[in-house]
């Protein structure tokens, strides 16, 4: 059975909760634990097309974006506690600065 | 057997990721992530991505989500006062915007790969998600961006310290 | 040596880099000073090389272009940075550094102490630099470039003493005035380049004039080039009707005068012509326009010339009658007769001017000839070599005056007419009048300056070795160009030295009606004796009876006030030309085009933005996830284009 369209349709619904999380929560660690939602969705769906393609590159493509995905964490979650610590707060609803 | 495993894996993929996105407490949200990812590691087992399947579980599931949880237990934020954020308009759009995002995925998903044959042999598959084999990938195909992204870890990790620093000076 | 003529363009630009981006630094006028007339003498001594080489040579082959780099290249345009070494060229380059040269010695003696002595020396080789690319120049681009580059210098120079008071307003304004009166000649030459380019698809003078010789090109296009290039020439040469800056570029330094408004840069125009004689044969109806306009100019300014009270304004419009002398000549189609009426003008102008300096310096900056008087006594140098030269001006033989205006009055009348030659005799006799006046004003008779206040001194050596020079030169530079009736056809070096330039030309023109060599030398006698007349009555009327020209003007008031007036053209210029422009400009172009429509314009549509933009900028909210939703939305649609088109 070719199982193929089922990974790329959980990959999709994955995708799916992680942008519903990245548009509506108000906590910022957890908006960014979305963001690695979505960044695994997209893994799965390399890893899927790779296997059953048979070609190597979407595997090695994974690995870089974890690694990107880990220094994005890094300095995202850096960036957080700055921010907590100038705010007192980790509500990105209460962090509106950046207008006008 | 695959059909079986498979099943089980992505329904718990899909419950931990709905968890994650509906649960107030961020720790339980945290907790719910680690089982998503866990369940990406026996996923990507199944197609025979070990070496994926391993750093998976070291850096996801280890590195990373030990990382969010000290940051958790640093910050000690409040639980969310209420699920969505209060604006309705708002939150219609979102669900809007995103189920419609979802949909058309599975529609085009639907349309292309249904009737796709497979193209790869089960051996062929076996043999390329060895670590050998990406390892040989990396160092010769992908050496430049292997790198490069060592750069961009070494920046992070210095920006990280950076701004983590109590005063900007 | 005549590969390397661009020598002689390179080092004036030296000696201007050195003296401009250093001269402050010198502490020594010396340096300076040296630095400066070393330029000019070092290129002169290459010109002069050349110049002996060519000699030398057979008569065919004599001229060179010598390439540099190409300078620009579009479509069909091809110019390149080239001189071109030939007869008229050498003659002209000879004339520009030599006289260049004594009178940058003489500036160091007559600009010592004024605290812009390097800006001075500076100006000074710029312009040399640019007068040697417009008389070496083989195409019309670079001698645009040199002629750009005079005016410009002629600008700086004016306005040199730029916090000084000249008549009613400053020196600033004379040079601006000059710059924009030259601009308008400036137009007229490039408008003559346009066309240029466009009938013979070249700016190459061997190009052009070559074509120029075949002629299937119909006469009315000849006729139109000629006359945009003349208005150039007229402005650059001061004629009718752009001839008004000429007199208030007197508010520079003497020298300047000397050097750039009487014996090199005014004379542009005339090697322009020259240099384009093909075109202007071709064109009998622009030759004649020349030969009226520059007779006209002569006759005009020597009449105004006769009353004028400044030193160096009787010079002044004594030049501008001078230059329409050689337009005259031009105008007949006497182009050679032309150019040797430059070379020796360079001399005794130059000289003149520098004597009028070398009179100002000793009597402290005090311009009114009314106010000298006897300073024959106090500077005798001066005196000696000013009255040649005034001697040389007039046209007694065998000053160098004398060979180059007869040449001109008997082609005036040969070809012109009999209507020509009496109107330039009696602009002859003006210019000694006037001469002579200025002379016995200055140097003889009663002493009628202050003499306890005003202690009149000869000039330093450095000042009165250069006119020597040119009063030699005054002298003897005639007989280069002997009449032909007197040495024969080949005793004329100067026409024969010039005669492979203007072949092609004087083929296509009338030359002038068979007249016997009796008829010639009659004219000739009685231009002398006129001339020598006037001299006489000048001498008689200022130094004997003065009373005499009192009464006279007092009894043509009329005339005597409108000559002292310059005619009013300037008044005239002012109420039909300058004043309507300035208050169009001011009422319309200023208050209304400028501040309403274009000003108003920007205004407004910025007042938009700045409206717009208040009610857009509520999009930035600074929520984050407001900018995810539109983020979303974006990738949305872009996911549906690429989905659809499966």
């Amino acid at each position: 059975m070719n199982l193929l369209p089922f990974y790329l349709i959980v990959s999709a619904f994955m995708f799916f909760t992680g942008v519903i999380g990245v548009m509506t929560r108000r906590n910022a660690i957890i908006v960014f634990m979305s963001i690695e939602l979505m960044l695994n969705s997209a893994n799965l769906t390399f890893v899927a097309f790779s296997s059953f393609l048979g070609n190597v590159s979407g595997q090695v493509f994974v690995f870089f974006v974890m690694a990107v995905a880990a220094a994005e964490a890094a300095v995202g979650l850096a960036i957080i506690i700055s921010i907590y610590r100038n705010k007192m707060t980790a509500n990105i609803d209460e962090i509106n600065i950046l207008k006008w | 057997m695959e059909v079986i495993l498979f099943a089980v894996f992505a329904s718990i993929a899909v419950v931990s990721s709905v968890l994650v996105v509906t649960r107030r407490n961020p720790v339980i949200a945290a907790l719910c992530l680690i089982l998503n990812f866990g369940s990406l590691a026996g996923m990507y087992l199944l197609l025979s991505a070990q070496f994926i399947a391993v750093v998976q579980i070291i850096v996801y599931a280890g590195a990373i989500m030990v990382l969010f949880l000290f940051v958790l237990m640093l910050l000690r934020p409040d639980m969310e006062r209420s699920f969505f954020r209060h604006d309705p308009l708002f939150k219609w759009a979102a669900i809007i915007v995103s189920v419609f995002t979802f949909l058309l995925l599975v529609y085009a998903i639907i349309l292309t790969t249904f009737n796709a044959p497979i193209l790869a042999n089960h051996a062929k598959t076996i043999e390329i998600g060895t670590v050998e084999a990406i390892g040989k990938e990396l160092f010769s195909n992908f050496l430049l961006p292997f790198e490069a992204i060592g750069f961009v870890l070494l920046s992070a990790t210095v920006g990280a310290m950076l701004l983590s620093k109590k005063k900007l000076d | 040596m005549r590969n390397l003529i661009y020598l002689s363009v390179v080092f004036p630009l030296i000696g201007f880099l050195v003296n401009g981006l250093l001269g402050r630094k010198f502490k020594s006028e010396k340096v300076v000073g040296i630095i400066g007339s070393g330029a000019v003498g070092a290129a002169f001594l290459v010109v002069l090389a050349a110049f002996v080489e060519t000699l030398r040579m057979p008569e065919e082959g004599r001229a060179l272009i010598v390439t540099l780099f190409q300078w620009v290249k579009a479509g069909n345009l091809d110019v390149s940075i080239a001189y071109q070494i030939d007869q008229l060229s050498l003659v002209m380059g000879l004339v520009v550094t030599g006289v260049g040269f004594l009178i940058h010695i003489y500036s160091i003696g007559y600009m010592h102490g004024d605290k812009g002595f390097w800006r001075f020396f500076t100006y000074l080789n710029l312009f040399i630099f640019a007068m040697m690319n417009l008389v070496l120049a083989d195409n019309f681009l670079l001698m645009f470039l040199g002629w750009e580059g005079v005016g410009l210098c002629s600008y700086l120079l004016i306005g040199f003493w730029y916090d000084r008071k000249f008549e009613k307003s400053t020196t600033s304004d004379a040079a601006k005035k000059a710059f924009v009166v030259n601009r308008i000649g400036d137009f007229g030459f490039l408008i003559g380049m346009f066309l240029i380019y466009l009938n013979f698809g070249s700016l190459n003078f061997t190009t052009v004039f070559a074509k120029a010789g075949v002629g299937n090109i119909p006469e009315s296009t000849f006729t139109l080039i000629a006359l945009c290039l003349f208005i150039g020439a007229a402005g650059k040469s001061a004629q009718i009707p752009l001839f008004v800056w000429l007199p208030d570029a007197m508010a520079g330094p003497t020298p300047v005068s000397a050097l750039i408004h009487a014996a090199t840069m005014v004379t542009a125009g005339v090697y322009l012509v020259a240099r384009c004689s093909i075109i202007y044969a071709s064109a009998p109806m622009a030759l004649t326009v020349v030969a009226v306009i520059g007779l006209a100019t002569a006759f005009f300014a020597a009449t105004v010339g006769l009353v004028q009270t400044d030193i160096k304004k009787v010079l002044a419009y004594s030049t501008v009658s001078q230059l329409g002398y050689m337009f005259l000549a031009m105008g007949m189609g006497a182009f050679s007769a032309g150019i040797f009426h430059v070379v020796t003008h360079a001399f005794f102008k130059a000289l003149l001017f520098l004597g009028a300096g070398s009179v100002i310096h000793g009597m402290h900056d005090e311009q009114d000839i009314r106010k000298y008087g006897n300073l024959k006594k106090y500077m005798p140098k001066t005196a000696k070599t000013f009255l040649i030269a005034a001697i040389a001006i007039s046209g007694i033989p065998p000053f160098a005056g004398f060979f180059s205006k007869d040449e001109i009055l008997w082609e005036a009348f040969s070809v012109g007419g009999f209507g020509f030659w009496i109107f330039g005799v009696i602009t002859a006799l003006f210019t000694a009048f006037y001469m002579f006046r200025l002379y016995f004003l200055t140097f003889e008779g009663k002493e009628r300056f202050d003499s306890h206040h005003v202690h009149p001194h000869e000039s330093p050596a450095v000042m009165t070795i250069p006119l020597m020079i040119l009063a030699f030169l005054s002298i003897v530079g005639g007989f280069l160009g002997m009449p032909a009736i007197f040495v024969g056809e080949e005793g004329n070096l100067f026409g024969r030295w010039l005669a492979p330039i203007f072949k092609s030309a004087e083929t296509k023109i009338f030359t002038g009606a068979e007249h016997s060599h009796l008829m010639e030398i009659l004219l000739m006698a009685i231009s002398v004796a006129g001339a020598a007349l006037a001299i006489y009555f000048a001498k008689f009327v200022y130094l004997h009876k003065p009373e005499i020209a009192e009464k006279v003007s007092a009894k043509l008031k009329p005339i005597y006030t409108t000559l002292l007036n310059k005619y009013y053209v300037d008044e005239i210029y002012d109420a039909v030309v300058v004043n309507p422009i300035r208050l169009v400009s001011e009422s319309f172009l200023w208050k209304i085009t400028d501040v309403k429509l274009i000003d108003g314009l920007l205004n407004k549509s910025a007042a938009l933005v700045d409206y717009l933009s208040g009610y857009i900028r509520k999009i930035q909210t600074g929520a984050v996830q407001f900018y995810a939703i539109i983020m979303m939305t974006g990738i949305l649609a872009a996911l549906f284009w690429i989905i659809k088109s499966l």
